[in-house]
């Protein structure tokens, strides 16, 4: 066992009415590794992410970052706490009200004692990071999904936090810009020793950026490898997901496939957990 | 014990109001005040309001002098057209209207777009960004609100009170002199102040219930429609209702 441990998740359970999304997760996140979950659409990925940022309670079981249990957090602690964290949402989660320059440096104004100047040049270096040089004066309304995704990208890793947390932060994108945003990611975690967590089910870019790559099935972890053992293990539901392969156990498991699967992929939020689920947890803070 | 589900449901309402209003004061004098935003919201809600709130008045003062003038003519006291318009907007309808059209007006629109926000994880960003979501977007709404509603419906006094004279005098032919008179004559500071009062609370109510709808919203664009109307609906109850209780209360 690694000696030191960033984020220690264990026996999480959490259920939306009736409809159990985590059932009973295990996994340890260590300094500086970058661990990619994977997992079909509504297989409670998101939602494990939330509960790893204080987003979403748990109905039983502990998540821990640093040691400290962030269920437990009260209000103040969790706004401390939070400082930690980068993260970059599914459909960016730009506000649409700022431009793109503004998105950018909110989290610098809010997080951060940086001058005006300071977060100028913050912002032109995270834009160019994401290949987006000169549409700071844009509206995200004015700008395509995949570079409303790069915004959020870059918002998330502007105030170099410790931990980044992506929830599909390559999905839907054109190849070249998915391996630039893997090697962002990768060069984050080598030069800065940022731990991250990313969610995806694009495996060529899990295979690239993961230390280690764990699959979220029915809310449990069922397999977790580094991933020159993942893409050998021997589970068929590894391998079905892995090959992207219609018939398998995985597809004999999940129930027909409704229209609520559709829609995941064209894009909706919040997979696995009823909208706005997140408004229910507003009560919390 | 369960209680029915529509019981059920307005204690849950009611309930998540109150935790919002809590949060709401609790948050109020926390740094960092941001007074842009606050101004910002003072022009979306107070400013842009001022056209439908001009013609509301206008056109109610207008019916107002034409109604009483007909019924009161039957028993000769047209006289006090002047004062009934006059005390009818400043104590009650000034303040009951604006209050009504400014929730179909700002508060809708703060249902729709803190919705909005809430199912494109934009409050979620927020969250993850530090930030409290009640401190940084209910904050500035509610407390526009509550300022600039006094002020439409101060305003509204006057045009009501223009609307029944250009009807009495103008159409009717009342003595202008004597019509102004009667206007000012039964009027005390007190009817202006429980106008203006009621007029905060109720600016209060529509931005709180506004903000309400909004971070509760679930399930998509559908949800975001149904925050925007459950924004006007209950806003409009919750005026309608408190008035009673305000005037019964307090005047």
């Amino acid at each position: 066992m690694p000696e030191a441990v960033k984020i220690h998740i264990h026996d999480l359970h959490k259920s939306f009415g009736s409809k159990v999304v985590l059932d009973g997760v295990n996994v340890d996140v260590v300094p500086a590794e970058s661990l990619v979950i994977i997992g079909g659409s509504g297989t409670g990925k998101s939602v494990l992410l939330k509960h790893i940022i204080g987003l979403l309670k748990p109905d039983s079981g502990t998540v821990e970052v640093d040691g400290q249990a962030v269920e437990k957090l009260g209000n103040r602690q969790i706004t401390e706490f939070r400082r930690k964290f980068g993260m970059a949402f599914q459909e960016g989660a730009l506000f649409d009200s700022m431009t793109v320059w503004q998105n950018v440096a909110f989290p610098l104004q809010r997080l951060t004692k940086m001058s005006r100047g300071e977060i100028g040049d913050r912002v032109e270096e995270c834009l160019t990071m994401v290949r987006l040089e000169g549409v700071g004066e844009k509206l995200p309304s004015q700008l395509s999904g995949g570079m409303r995704r790069r915004v959020g990208f870059a918002r998330a890793v502007a105030h170099q936090p410790e931990i980044l947390l992506f929830d599909e932060p390559t999905t839907g994108l054109d190849p070249i810009t998915t391996a630039l945003i893997d090697e962002v990611i990768l060069d984050l975690s080598d030069r800065l020793k940022t731990t991250s967590v990313t969610i995806t089910h694009d495996m060529e870019s899990a295979f690239r950026i993961g230390d280690r790559i764990a699959m979220l099935h029915q809310g449990k972890i069922i397999a977790e490898a580094p991933p020159e053992e993942f893409r050998r293990l021997d589970d068929p539901r590894v391998q079905q997901f892995i090959h992207g392969r219609a018939d398998g156990p995985l597809s004999e498991e999940t129930p027909a496939r409704g229209p609520r699967d559709s829609k995941d992929e064209t894009g909706s939020t919040n997979e696995g957990e009823p909208a706005g689920a997140g408004a229910r947890e507003l009560e919390r803070s | 014990m369960t209680l029915p589900h529509p019981v059920e449901g307005f204690f849950e309402e009611m309930g998540r109001f109150f935790q919002l209003v809590g949060r709401i004061f609790a948050w109020t004098p926390r740094p960092p005040y941001d007074f842009r935003e606050l101004f910002r919201q003072m022009v979306k809600v107070g400013v842009d309001s001022v056209p439908v709130v001009f013609l509301t008045a206008l056109f109610t003062g207008m019916v107002l002098a034409l109604q009483t003038f007909s019924v009161l003519n039957r028993f000769k006291a047209q006289d006090f057209v002047g004062s009934l318009v006059a005390l009818s907007m400043v104590r009650e309808l000034s303040a009951v209207l604006s209050g009504l059209i400014v929730a179909g007006r700002a508060g809708s629109a703060m249902g729709a777009e803190l919705g909005t926000m809430r199912v494109t994880e934009q409050i979620d960003a927020l969250e993850v960004m530090a930030t409290d979501p009640v401190h940084y977007l209910a904050v500035p709404r509610v407390w526009a609100s509550t300022i600039m509603l006094p002020l439409l419906v101060i305003m509204g006094n006057g045009v009501g009170i223009l609307g029944g004279y250009l009807v009495a005098v103008v159409l009717m032919g009342a003595n202008p002199v004597s019509y102004l008179d009667r206007t000012f004559q039964f009027m005390d500071l007190n009817d202006l102040v429980s106008g203006v009062v009621k007029a905060s609370v109720f600016g209060f109510l529509l931005a709180a219930i506004g903000c309400q709808q909004g971070f509760y919203t679930t399930g998509g664009a559908e949800g975001v429609g149904r925050s925007t109307t459950a924004a006007v609906v209950v806003a409009s109850i919750a005026i309608l209702i408190s008035d009673f209780f305000l005037t019964r209360l307090l005047f």
